[in-house]
C-alpha cells in the first residue's frame, strides 16, 4: 500500500483513539484528583460549586493525574523558561539522555553486527556463544546498572560513557539475534550459484549474506534504540547522576513534585519515538535505494 | 574439501611453548611452591596429550585439564600457568564444538571456564570486593541470605512479575479478540499500540507508586501496562495470519465466526501469541525490578540489588542479580516448552525435528 | 487401494431425462479496473444434470476457475443466474449441497488427517462419534487407511491431496467441484489419482465438475467437456463424451479417446484463434 492510501485508512481510527484517549484522560484526572483538591484547595475557601470543583481538579498544583493542558504548559515553560545550558531547562535533560541512548545504541550495533559475523562463520563460535547471548537477556542488566555505574566511578569513568555501557548492553541483543538472521537467510540455492563462481567467503558475505540481511536488520534496529533508551534512563536513576530524562523522573518523585514526573515522562515518550523515527527514516533512505537499483 | 589440520593447532603449540617456560621458571625461582611445579609439569602432559584427537588421549586429555584446572584454583596465582589453561580451555571448546554434542554443551563447557578464569584472576589479581566478586564469595552470600533473596523472590517474581504478566498478556489478548470484528477499531488501535513500544514504559514508576501505593500492586500495574501491548499488537497480527485459501475452506463449509475462530483463526495465531508471550516475560520481570527502584517496601529483589549496593554488599549484589537471570530464565525454558508443545506444527518448530 | 463397492452399478443417463443439478444462466463476472474492466466471463449458459462429470477447460485466463467459485459462491456474479439445485449459490453453500477442493490441499497443520476429514462435519454439528465413523469411512475409501494419526506435513502431496477430497466427500454431497486439484502432483502420481477419481464417480454417480488444463486429465476423467477461451472468458464448445462410463488407464490408447483428445484441441485452438 502506498504511503498516501496507508494515512487515509488509518487517519481517522487513529484519530478517533487519540480523542477518545484524550477525552478519558480529562475525566480520569478530574476523578483522580478531585479529592485532593477538595481537601486542599477548595473546602478552605468556604462554599463551591461543581464548576469550581471541575476547574480546580483540572488545574491543581499537585495533580494526581495531570490534565493535557497542564502538561503541555509545563513542558513549554521547561523549554522556553530557562536559558539553554542551564540545569532546569528540559532539553537539556533530553539532550544529555539523548546523546547517552545514540552513543549506546552505536556501540551496540557495532558489537552486535561484529559478534553476529564471527557467529555465522565459526561453528564453535555459534555453538558456544549463541546460548550464552539468549541467556543475557535473562540477566535483568537494568538490574546491574547501579552496580556498573558504582564500580565505573570507583575507577574513575563517570559521565556518558557508563550509560552509554548500559545502553549497549541492551542494544547489542536484538542486533545480534536478527544480523544472525539475516545473515543466514540467502536461500541454499543463492549461496551455491555463489559457490559455482568460486566465490571467496569475503566475496560470498559482501555479495550476498550481508545485503539480504538488511531487511531483517532495521526493525531490530528499532526495538534496540527503544531498549537502549529505557537502558539510558534507568542508568539515570542512582543518585549521583544529575542530569538526565532518568534523573528527573527520580528527583520529581522524590520532592512530590508531579508535574515534573509526568513532563520528564511525556519528553521521553517523544524522545523514543523521535529516535525510532531516525531508525525508520535511515531504513527508508538504504531500502529505497536498493529498490531503485 | 582438504583435510583440515587438527584443530587449534595454534593454540596446543604456544600452550605447549608456554608450559615449557612455566616449568623453567618455577624450577629457577628459588622460593616457587612445589605443587606450582608439579602443576606446570601437568600441564605439559595435557598439551603433549592435546596433539591428538584419537579416542583414547582425547578422554585423558580432558581428564588432565580438568584436574590441572581444579588444582589451579587452590594454588597461589601463577600468571604462565593460567595462561596455559586458558590456551588449553580453547582448545577444549573447539574439540567439543566439532563433536556432535547435544546442544548447550559446549555453552555450558564455556560457562564453566568462565567461571573458573573469573575466579583465578579475581583472587590472582587481588580485585576489591566493590568491583567485582570472586565467584566463590558470591556463592557464599547466596546461601548466607538464603532465606532473604527467597523472601524477595516472593515478593518480586510470586507477586509482581506472575500477577502483572497472567494480566497483562491476558488483557492484550482479551481486546484483541474484542475488537477482531471492529476493523475500524483496529485500524486505530494498531498503529497506537506499535508505537507505545517505543517509549519508555518503565518511567510510569514513580507514577504508579503515587497512586498504587508502595507495595507490590503498584509494580504489577506497571508490569501490566508494559505486557498489554506486545500481546496486543502481536495477537492482532496472528488473527490475520491464516491463509487465503483456509479461510475459503471456512467459507465453503458455512462456518460461523465463532467456529472460524476457535477452528482456524485462533489455532494459526497462536504462534504469534507465544512470540509475545516469551518476550514479555523476560520484560516482566525486568520491569518489575526497576520499578523497585523507585520506591518499595523492605522487600524485592529490585530493592535488594539498590539497597545493597548502596551499602557496597556487593556478594550480596550478585547474588540477588544470580536469583533473578534463574528465575528468569526458568520461566523463559517452561514458557519455551509449552510452545513447543502447543505449536508442534508450526514449520519453525518442526524443522528441528525432521532434521534429527 | 481403496474398498470396491460390491453394488452393481448401471450406467448413468445421459439423456435429459436426469434433473440438472447446476444452470448458469446469462452469467456475467465483471472485475472493476483501474484503466478497463475486466471481464471474466461473458453470457456464460451451461446446463450440469446430476450424474455428470464435466470438465472446464481452457487456456489461463479464460475463466474456468471463475466459473467453478462463481457457482461454489466464492465469487460474486454481476449479471445473470446460478442455480445450484434449484438454489442460489448461498443457500447451497449453507445446505452443505457441494464440496469444493482447492488447488492445494488447505489441510490444517495442527489436525491430524482424521481431525481434518472431521473438519466440515464437525462444523455442521454432527456428534463426536458419528463424524469420527464417518471420517474413516471417507479416509478408507480414498485408500489411506492407516494414516488417521498423521500429521498433514508427514505426507506427500498425493496423500495431502486425497486427504483434501476425502473431507470434502466428508458430508456425501451430491455434488462435487474441484478446482486443478492435481495440478501441482508429478505425472505418475496423477495418473494414479486420475483413476481413483473416475472410480470414485462411477461407484457413486455424484455430479462432479473439474477444472484443468490438461487435456488427457479432462478427456479421460470426464462424460462432457467444457471448452473455454479467454478475454473475454466464455465458451467455446461443449463436447459430450462418447467413451463408456468404466473406464482404465488403457483407454487413452484407443482411437475413441483419441480423437476426442483432437476434437478438445481444435475447439481450444480455435479458441484462441477467435479473438
Amino acid at each position: 500500500m502506498t504511503i498516501n492510501r496507508r494515512l487515509q485508512l488509518h487517519a481517522l481510527p487513529v484519530g478517533t483513539v487519540l480523542l477518545a484517549a484524550f477525552i478519558l484522560w480529562y475525566l480520569l484526572a478530574f476523578a483522580l484528583n478531585a479529592s485532593g483538591v477538595i481537601d486542599r484547595v477548595l473546602a478552605p475557601r468556604g462554599p463551591w460549586t461543581s464548576g469550581d470543583l471541575i476547574y480546580a481538579s483540572l488545574n491543581a498544583s499537585r495533580p494526581l493525574l495531570p490534565a493535557p493542558h497542564q502538561l503541555m504548559v509545563d513542558i513549554w515553560n521547561s523549554i522556553t523558561g530557562w536559558p539553554v545550558t542551564s540545569p532546569r531547562t528540559l532539553l537539556l535533560h533530553t539532550w544529555v539522555t539523548a546523546s547517552a541512548a545514540l552513543t549506546g545504541f552505536a556501540m551496540g550495533v557495532v558489537l552486535g553486527v561484529l559478534l553476529a559475523i564471527c557467529i555465522v562463520h565459526s561453528r564453535t563460535l555459534d555453538k558456544a556463544l549463541m546460548p550464552w547471548i539468549v541467556a543475557s537477556q535473562t540477566i535483568p542488566v537494568l538490574a546491574i546498572a547501579p552496580i556498573v555505574l558504582i564500580i565505573l566511578g570507583s575507577v574513575g569513568i563517570t559521565g556518558l560513557l557508563p550509560k552509554a555501557t548500559i545502553a549497549m548492553y541492551l542494544c547489542f541483543f536484538p542486533v545480534t539475534i536478527a544480523t544472525v538472521q539475516g545473515l543466514r537467510s540467502p536461500q541454499k540455492m543463492e549461496m551455491e550459484l555463489v559457490y559455482t563462481y568460486a566465490a571467496r567467503r569475503l566475496d560470498t558475505f559482501w555479495m550476498v549474506r550481508l545485503p539480504s540481511s538488511l531487511p531483517y536488520l532495521f526493525p531490530a534496529f528499532r526495538v534496540a534504540i527503544a531498549s537502549g533508551l529505557v537502558g539510558t534512563m534507568v542508568a539515570e536513576l542512582p543518585t549521583g547522576a544529575q542530569a538526565g530524562l532518568g534523573a528527573r523522573l527520580l528527583t520529581g518523585s522524590y520532592y512530590g513534585n508531579t508535574l515534573q514526573i509526568w513532563s520528564a515522562l511525556v519528553m521521553a515518550s517523544l524522545l523514543g519515538l523521535f529516535l525510532t523515527g531516525l531508525v525508520t527514516l535511515t531504513e527508508r533512505l538504504v531500502i529505497r535505494q536498493r529498490k531503485g537499483a | 574439501m582438504k583435510t583440515k589440520a587438527i584443530p587449534g593447532t595454534f593454540f596446543v603449540v604456544s600452550a605447549f611453548v608456554l608450559a615449557v617456560l612455566a616449568l623453567i621458571q618455577l624450577s629457577l625461582m628459588p622460593h616457587a611452591v612445589p605443587a606450582l611445579s608439579a602443576n606446570a609439569l601437568l600441564l605439559v602432559v595435557t598439551t603433549l596429550l592435546a596433539c591428538s584427537t584419537r579416542r583414547l588421549c582425547s578422554t585423558l586429555f580432558a581428564v588432565s585439564l580438568a584436574v590441572s584446572a581444579a588444582w589451579l584454583i587452590s594454588l597461589p596465582y601463577h600468571a604462565l600457568s593460567t595462561a596455559v589453561l586458558a590456551l588449553l580451555a580453547m582448545v577444549s571448546v573447539q574439540r567439543l564444538a566439532q563433536a556432535s554434542t547435544p546442544a548447550g554443551a559446549v555453552a555450558a563447557l564455556l560457562g564453566l571456564w568462565f567461571i573458573l578464569f573469573w575466579q583465578i584472576l579475581v583472587t590472582g589479581y587481588a580485585v576489591p570486593q566493590v568491583i567485582l566478586p570472586a565467584p566463590i564469595d558470591i556463592l557464599a552470600a547466596l546461601v548466607d541470605s538464603m532465606s532473604l533473596l527467597a523472601g524477595d523472590l516472593v515478593q518480586t517474581v510470586v507477586k509482581s512479575v506472575l500477577i502483572g504478566y497472567l494480566l497483562g498478556c491476558g488483557l492484550g489478548i482479551g481486546v484483541a479478540l474484542l475488537i477482531d470484528r471492529v476493523p475500524f477499531l483496529q485500524r486505530g488501535l494498531l498503529p497506537v499500540a506499535s508505537l507505545t513500544s517505543t517509549i519508555p514504559l518503565v518511567g510510569v514508576a514513580p507514577i504508579a507508586v503515587m497512586w498504587f501505593g508502595f507495595d507490590w500492586p503498584s509494580k504489577a500495574a506497571v508490569v501490566i501496562l508494559v505486557t498489554f501491548f506486545p500481546a496486543l499488537v502481536s495477537t492482532l497480527a496472528g488473527l490475520k495470519a491464516s491463509g487465503k485459501l483456509e479461510q475459503e475452506l471456512m467459507y465453503c463449509y458455512a462456518a460461523t465466526p465463532r467456529q472460524r475462530l476457535l477452528m482456524l483463526r485462533l489455532p494459526a495465531a497462536l504462534p504469534f501469541i507465544f512470540s509475545a508471550l516469551k518476550v514479555n516475560a523476560t520484560l516482566a520481570l525486568i520491569t518489575a525490578i526497576v520499578a523497585e527502584y523507585f520506591g518499595s517496601p523492605t522487600a524485592g529483589l529490585g530493592f535488594r540489588i539498590s539497597t545493597e549496593s548502596a551499602r557496597m554488599h556487593m556478594p550480596v549484589v550478585w547474588s540477588a542479580i544470580l536469583v533473578s537471570s534463574l528465575a528468569g530464565s526458568l520461566i523463559y525454558a517452561l514458557l519455551v516448552r509449552l510452545d513447543r508443545r502447543v505449536n508442534f506444527w508450526h514449520p519453525s518448530l518442526r524443522g528441528d525435528a525432521a532434521a534429527k | 487401494m481403496y474398498a470396491p463397492t460390491s453394488a452393481v452399478v448401471t450406467l448413468k443417463p445421459t439423456a435429459s431425462t436426469a434433473r440438472p443439478a447446476i444452470k448458469v444462466n446469462q452469467a456475467n463476472v465483471i472485475y472493476p479496473a483501474a484503466d478497463q474492466p475486466v471481464h471474466a466471463l461473458k453470457d456464460i449458459n451451461l446446463t450440469i444434470r446430476q450424474g455428470e462429470f464435466v470438465s472446464f477447460i481452457g487456456p489461463s485466463g479464460c475463466g474456468k476457475t471463475t466459473l467453478l467459485r462463481a457457482i461454489a459462491d466464492l465469487e460474486p456474479i454481476t449479471s445473470g443466474e446460478v442455480l445450484v439445485n434449484d438454489m442460489t449459490p448461498s443457500e447451497a453453500r449453507q445446505a452443505g449441497a457441494y464440496g469444493y477442493v482447492f488447488q492445494a490441499p488447505v489441510l490444517l497443520p495442527w489436525r491430524t488427517v482424521l481431525m481434518n476429514v472431521m473438519l466440515p462435519l464437525q462444523i455442521q454439528g454432527v456428534p463426536p462419534e458419528r463424524c469420527d465413523e464417518i471420517a474413516r469411512e471417507q479416509l478408507a475409501r480414498v485408500g489411506l487407511k492407516g494414516f488417521e494419526k498423521k500429521f498433514p506435513w508427514q505426507l506427500s502431496g498425493g496423500m495431502q491431496q486425497r486427504v483434501s477430497i476425502a473431507r470434502a466427500l466428508g458430508f456425501e454431497p451430491k455434488i462435487l467441484m474441484m478446482d486443478e486439484p492435481f495440478g501441482a502432483l508429478d505425472e505418475l502420481t496423477r495418473d494414479n489419482l486420475n483413476q481413483q477419481l473416475q472410480q470414485l464417480w462411477f461407484n457413486a454417480q455424484r455430479t462432479m465438475v473439474f477444472v484443468t488444463h490438461s487435456i488427457s486429465e479432462a478427456v479421460y476423467l470426464s462424460t462432457k467437456i467444457v471448452v473455454m477461451s479467454p478475454r473475454p472468458g466464455r465458451i467455446v464448445k461443449v463436447i459430450d463424451s462418447p467413451l463408456p462410463a468404466q473406464r482404465t488407464l488403457d483407454i487413452r490408447d484407443t482411437p475413441a479417446f483419441l480423437q476426442l483428445a483432437a476434437e478438445v484441441r481444435e475447439a481450444l485452438v480455435e479458441g484462441h484463434h477467435d479473438h
